[in-house]
């Protein structure tokens, strides 16, 4: 406990008055029925909205934890989270020092950013193919290997 | 130096993966406070964004608004923004001091013409007043203002001395301070108030300009609308309190220890446009109305001679219970006054009555 | 930012000077034309019927409820709104704090938003019946129209800044502390000086009515 702690600061359930999360829940729900409907997806940038202290912890736990979870390590961590609601996503990125740069709601099958992208694929390919070429000639190899 | 290299190239050859790329993008959307549908056409900009050139001019200024452009900083995903802009010129961060620092911003001038980006914070002294006031090697912040504006394809006015004058221009004025829209008329300027801006909003008006090629849309005050649209009362989470009728009377009552509103403790929120509500400081961690504090108005004009910090906004700025007092005193005065020129107007006309006989009356 | 700021300043404090003097000076000069000496026998009480004339006086006759019940009810609307809006709303209180030190507890934004909302209805209301009816419009001269315009206009620029539907902010909120200094300066000059003299001169007519004993 720090000395912070023994300040009698008691933020009044700011949950239920500056309510956040009720309306980001309302458009989480017409952006589901939207891909649904059509298949349309939606990305929510959840910096651009005023929390106040304790809205966003009201939103997760709202949303709740689903079946998918995934680290993505590019420029730092990003943690993508399936919520309880299928086609829910919880996108949340971080760089290098651990301050996040970005954090989002997307309401999509899969979170473009999970998928391998064609540029990387294409970049694995002749990877692999050098690797394997490598492997072909195992006598242009230093014999010490 | 400015280069040829688009940032997708440079990116790529860092060994940033496509997906690294893409999550670059999204922090950028964010910072440039755009919504996520935005991404894909910034990551096809960013793909051939070219690194543009900036010299920053610091004048009358605290360094505040360096500290607070520093602090965003941050490796990896607002570093690569700073590696992608060529900062060719700032005499407080640079190595280079006098004769190689003026060099130097000659040289990126030169090699940039008209595709530049001048960077100032800080008012200047205007061309009437004593140009002593302020110099940078021997030479008056106005002369070098105009000198390096004149090649300029822009000009970003960070902090509130540079976009309205600021605390140098704060009555009584002594230097004479003037903001950099008052002298600078033939280029396109951005204006970043606020003392200092936060972080993200000086970066996210480069990261759009290193994106799009263009300065973002702007209000009347040439503020960008996507930082400085909505005024800190429209987004404040406290703003519940105050249509509730929820005040702190003071800053250690009740009402502050549950977070009320602090409209009646001098909070400026409602007169205010910026985007401390939703971009916070310190990373995000706080705000200073978060933090039990009402908002100065610090990105709005003159916000320094605006009333007492403490006062509410909708309280006169002069000692009106004085001037009161005073008319009530001389409309005593002239009432009375009044008064007895009425009661001897009475009794003049009583004087001059006669009796009037009603053999009188028929001759008339 | 600098209109706000002249407004609040230098503007202020004039408008205010020329308000308080204006209805001070007129209160004196009311107050001391007094009255003829009345040496018959007093057949009742003065203060007290006085006072309750002011309440009764409030209460409309049966008669004028049937012949002006657009005027009657469009007025009591508007001054009880008028009263709300000018006296409950927490930023009005503020400003009176400043003055003169008191204080007291406002009602919650969107209540003053909702009564301010029926004010300027009842308002405009009472216009178009002065205009379309042949007696009021008969009776109606210059000034009846501007003070109904210098009341007006504060409430609904007022309105009009609460709800930010004109920007900046400061522009909206300087140009509805002006027209509440326009009114302020005109109120000690034109009829609507009876917002100080009209419990007087009621008060005045339950004393006389009181003294000499006649119901009223």
């Amino acid at each position: 406990m720090s000395a912070l702690d023994n300040i009698a600061v008691r933020v009044e359930s700011a949950g239920n008055l500056t309510r956040n999360a009720l309306p980001l829940l309302h458009e989480i729900r017409h952006a589901l029925a939207r891909l649904a409907e059509s298949g349309e997806s939606t990305a929510i940038d959840l910096r651009s909205i005023p929390f106040g202290p304790g809205d966003e912890a009201d939103l997760l736990a709202a949303l709740g934890t689903g079946e998918v979870t995934a680290q993505l390590q590019a420029l730092g961590e990003s943690r993508i989270t399936e919520t309880s609601y299928p086609g829910v996503w919880v996108v949340d990125h971080y760089n290098a020092d651990g301050q996040r740069i970005a954090f989002q709601v997307e309401v999509t099958p899969v979170p473009q950013i999970l998928a391998a992208q064609p540029a990387d694929v294409a970049d694995g390919l002749q990877r692999l193919e050098a690797a394997l070429a490598e492997l072909a000639e195992p006598e242009s190899r230093p014999a010490s290997l | 130096m400015a280069d040829s290299t688009t940032l997708g190239e440079s990116l790529r050859r860092n060994g940033v993966s496509r997906r690294g790329f893409l999550k670059f993008c999204a922090a950028t959307a964010s910072m440039m406070a755009l919504p996520p549908s935005m991404i894909p056409r910034i990551a096809e900009a960013l793909e051939k964004a070219r690194r543009p050139s900036v010299i920053w001019l610091s004048f009358q200024e605290c360094t505040g608004c360096t500290e607070s452009l520093t602090r965003s900083h941050a490796p990896t995903v607002e570093g690569l923004i700073f590696d992608s802009i060529s900062l060719d010129y700032h005499h407080t961060l640079q190595v280079a001091s006098g004769e190689q620092a003026e060099a130097a911003r000659e040289a990126a001038m030169h090699e940039n013409m008209g595709k530049y980006i001048v960077v100032v914070d800080g008012s200047i002294p205007g061309p009437g007043s004593n140009p002593g006031y302020s110099t940078i090697a021997g030479i008056s912040n106005y002369d070098m203002l105009m000198d390096t504006v004149k090649g300029a394809a822009a000009v970003v006015s960070v902090g509130t001395c540079a976009a309205f004058g600021g605390l140098p221009k704060a009555r009584p004025n002594p230097s004479g301070a003037v903001a950099i829209q008052d002298v600078v008329k033939d280029k396109p300027i951005v204006n970043v108030p606020g003392c200092p801006p936060i972080p993200q909003v000086i970066t996210g008006v480069l990261a759009h300009y290193l994106v799009f090629g263009k300065l973002p849309e702007l209000d009347s005050l040439k503020r960008p609308l996507a930082f400085y649209g909505q005024s800190i009362h429209d987004r404040c989470y406290r703003r519940p309190f105050y249509d509730k009728g929820l005040f702190a009377e003071n800053f250690n009552d009740e009402g502050a220890r549950k977070g009320w509103c602090l409209y009646r403790l001098g909070c400026k929120g409602p007169m205010t446009y910026n985007a401390c509500a939703t971009l916070k400081w310190g990373l995000g961690w706080s705000w200073p109305v978060e933090s039990g504090h009402g908002c100065l108005g610090c990105s709005e004009p003159d916000f320094w001679d605006a009333g007492g910090f403490y006062q509410a906004l909708s309280i006169p700025t002069s000692n009106v219970t004085r001037t009161a007092a005073a008319a009530v005193a001389a409309g005593a005065v002239i009432g009375v006054a009044a008064g007895l020129a009425n009661k001897a107007k009475k009794s003049g006309a009583a004087k001059k009555h006669q009796t009037v006989t009603v053999d009188q009356l028929g001759k008339g | 930012m600098d209109f706000l700021l002249w407004v609040r300043g230098p503007a202020f404090d004039v408008a205010v000077a020329i308000f308080l003097i204006g209805v001070v000076a007129r209160l004196f000069e009311i107050l001391l034309l007094g009255r003829k000496p009345l040496h018959s026998e007093p057949k009742g009480g003065e203060f007290g019927n006085g006072m309750a004339e002011i309440f009764k006086r409030s209460v409309p006759l049966p008669d004028i409820v049937k012949r002006g019940a657009v005027t009657l009810v469009g007025g009591y609307v508007f001054h009880i709104g008028l009263f709300i809006t000018i006296f409950l709303f927490v930023p009005h209180i503020e400003l009176i704090n400043s003055i003169f030190g008191v204080r007291w507890p406002g009602l919650p934004n969107p209540v003053v938003d909702g009564v301010t909302v029926v004010t300027m209805v009842a308002m405009v209301v009472l216009l178009v019946h002065r205009l379309l009816q042949p007696v009021k419009r008969m009776l109606s001269g210059f000034e009846d129209y501007l003070t109904w315009v210098v009341t007006f206009l504060p409430i609904l620029t007022g309105w009009i800044a609460y709800h930010r539907l004109v920007n900046p902010y400061p522009l909206i909120l300087g140009i509805h502390i002006l027209t509440v200094e326009l009114l302020l300066i005109v109120l000690p000059f034109t009829k609507l000086m009876h917002a100080f003299t009209l419990f007087l001169s009621r008060w005045y007519n339950g004393a006389v009515y009181g003294r000499r004993g006649v119901q009223s």
